[in-house]
């Protein structure tokens, strides 16, 4: 007797899938790009102390405002700080904001997206309205709303951006769900008599994954961005810590009697988001089946 | 296509009230008694008593929601718990000078989006197509509040061309407004550009690869009128879908560079209210932020409607 075979992310069926995206990621020359911008600043933020000449925090009166030389390659601070070590120390600020804050969206708004695709109804016509009304927000002020609320931090402004993202992930799972349920693998499934939960988890939950994937590396950009930009606010990291966004918050009261403070934090976040926009666009272009 | 207007009408009602629901969940959600501020240092227990009756507090929360659903649909949006004042009147106040700022960043952000997107689409693959994908990129990794503190750098401090920072009524002194405006402008205006040629050219590379379009060049016409007369105008149509992104992006965006160039408008107000702790006005700019964005969606559907020969027709 056949035995039902687990349709579309059946091994023998994932494997030459999953070898043909790898093949096209691999030759695609953006995300190669994309993914050493991003992977330099990954070593960067881990290797932080080893990398980073100084403490970053230590301040020293009598090295306030010196211009980049041979000793301070980028330069002091305002307190007398290296700049280059507090640029290591913020590359960890960005990115973990970056990746909290996208895993929170993730987390909450996947599964929720998928239950209101899936389940269709009162819930998706719920679930569907207060993302409409979520994202009637612009996503900054709905941040500094959130951040308002729980005060100035670096987790507080990672929550704030993760809780400001979730609708996106709502309204892409939702879509995903509403087009996969439709296939036939699934109906065959269904007919066969698996159960919702493991039809959710099996078999919709990995095939809604590549434009998530896309979404989450695009939307890491804009979470540094976002990071930088409540820092800048000061609503991020609080001083004496660094963070790219607090730097410049700091190098915009000294612009004219030290330029260099505000160069090398804008060039790290402008690099670091082009790296992650990159690597987006080429994991789009590998996943996406039309490209192929 | 009266009852497709009246189907998004219908739909932009529900999504009001739930926005209504997150300012209203917002209030509650806030740290400590506002109303202690409100009452001011001496804490006069009649005032507090006062401020607890106009607000109903102690009133069933779904009676205190009504209540207050009822003071937003007659324009009350709260009052500034520092001075009093009502948030409407401090919006009002304030969004000319945000306005200003955004006309003239639409004119930049169009200026350049829309030209560089028809270019790259008529020339895709070419070195032409590549520099402007290539420029759109640097617009959307750029975080603006920097390219602001860059040009202050070269334009005010090296140079001193422009003025670093302020805002002049355009009706007062147009030259002086537009002297303080071009900084801020093309700050806020390039990062706007790189969307509109990000979608101007996907749109005209669709239209391009129509049957239509095909048609019109093989009856002979010109390339400049099968562009410019049948393709352009087409293209266009998706493109103000986009009006309502471009909204939340200019108020977004707007908060940062007013910071930046120290322009005492609608983002400043928000960002002030914060390090205030003047939550009125938080929940205020919120509550009107979302509504105009609601009714901008709206209009954009509208008009999409109106344009679009197809459903213009139903």
């Amino acid at each position: 007797m056949a035995t039902a075979a687990s349709p579309a992310s059946g091994p023998d069926l994932l494997a030459p899938k999953q070898s043909r995206v790898w093949g096209k990621l691999s030759r695609s020359r953006a995300a190669w790009i994309g993914g050493s911008i991003v992977g330099v600043f990954v070593v960067m933020a881990l290797l932080a102390p080893l990398l980073a000449p100084f403490d970053p925090n230590k301040t020293n009166f009598l090295l306030i405002r010196k211009p980049p030389s041979a000793l301070y390659w980028l330069g002091t601070d305002e307190l007398g700080r290296d700049i280059l070590s507090r640029l290591f120390y913020g590359a960890r600020a960005s990115l973990m904001a970056g990746v909290v804050s996208v895993g929170i969206a993730v987390c909450v708004g996947v599964p929720v997206g998928l239950a209101a695709g899936w389940y269709g109804g009162w819930l998706d016509i719920v679930v569907s309205r207060i993302t409409e009304a979520l994202l009637a927000c612009p996503f900054l002020i709905l941040a500094i709303a959130f951040a308002a609320i729980l005060g100035p931090s670096l987790s507080n402004a990672m929550i704030a951006i993760g809780l400001s993202a979730i609708p996106i992930f709502i309204r892409l799972a939702r879509g995903q769900a509403i087009s996969v349920k439709a296939e036939d693998y699934i109906e065959g499934a269904r007919a066969v008599g698996v159960r919702d939960s493991v039809i959710l988890v099996r078999h919709l939950a990995p095939n809604t994954l590549p434009p998530i994937l896309v979404q989450s590396t695009l939307f890491m950009a804009q979470a540094i961005i976002l990071e930088a930009s409540l820092s800048f606010l000061g609503l991020g990291q609080q001083p004496p810590q660094a963070s790219w966004g607090a730097m410049l918050n700091t190098a915009k009261n000294f612009m004219e009697q030290a330029p260099w403070m505000s160069v090398s934090p804008g060039i790290a976040i402008c690099l670091v988001v082009i790296g992650f926009n990159i690597l987006g666009d080429g994991l789009r272009d590998a996943l996406d089946p039309k490209e192929a | 296509m009266l009852k497709l207007i009246l189907n998004r009408v219908l739909i932009a009602i529900p999504t009001l009230l739930i926005v209504s629901l997150f300012v209203f969940a917002l209030q509650h959600a806030l740290p400590g008694d506002p109303f202690l501020v409100m009452a001011g240092e001496e804490r006069d227990p009649e005032s507090i008593a006062r401020l607890r009756a106009i607000y109903r507090l102690d009133d069933p929360i779904v009676v205190q929601y009504f209540a207050w659903l009822g003071q937003v649909v007659q324009g009350e949006f709260g009052r500034s718990l520092r001075t009093g004042e009502p948030v409407l009147g401090l919006i009002l106040q304030k969004l000319p000078v945000t306005l200003q700022l955004a006309a003239a960043s639409m004119i930049v952000a169009l200026g350049i989006g829309l030209p560089a997107g028809i270019i790259a689409a008529v020339r895709k693959g070419t070195s032409v197509d590549y520099a402007a994908s290539a420029v759109a990129l640097s617009g959307l990794s750029i975080p603006n509040f920097w390219l602001g503190i860059v040009m202050i750098l070269v334009f005010a401090v090296e140079l001193r061309w422009l003025p670093a920072s302020g805002y002049v009524p355009f009706f007062s002194d147009p030259i002086g407004a537009i002297e303080t405006l071009i900084m801020p402008a093309f700050v806020l205006g390039t990062g706007l550009a790189a969307f509109i040629m990000r979608h101007t050219r996907s749109a005209m590379l669709e239209v391009l690869r129509s049957d239509y379009v095909r048609t019109a060049r093989a009856k002979g016409l010109d390339e400049s009128v099968v562009i410019n007369k049948h393709a352009l105008r087409n293209a266009l149509i998706p493109v103000i879908t986009l009006s309502t992104i471009l909204f939340g992006e200019l108020l977004a965006g707007a908060v940062l560079t007013e910071q930046v160039f120290t322009i005492p408008g609608f983002g400043k107000l928000i960002v002030d209210a914060v390090f205030n702790r003047d939550y009125g006005v938080v929940q205020g700019v919120v509550l009107c932020t979302a509504i105009g964005f609601i009714v901008m969606n709206l209009v954009a559907d509208l008009l999409y409607i109106l344009v679009n020969p197809r459903l213009r027709g139903r």
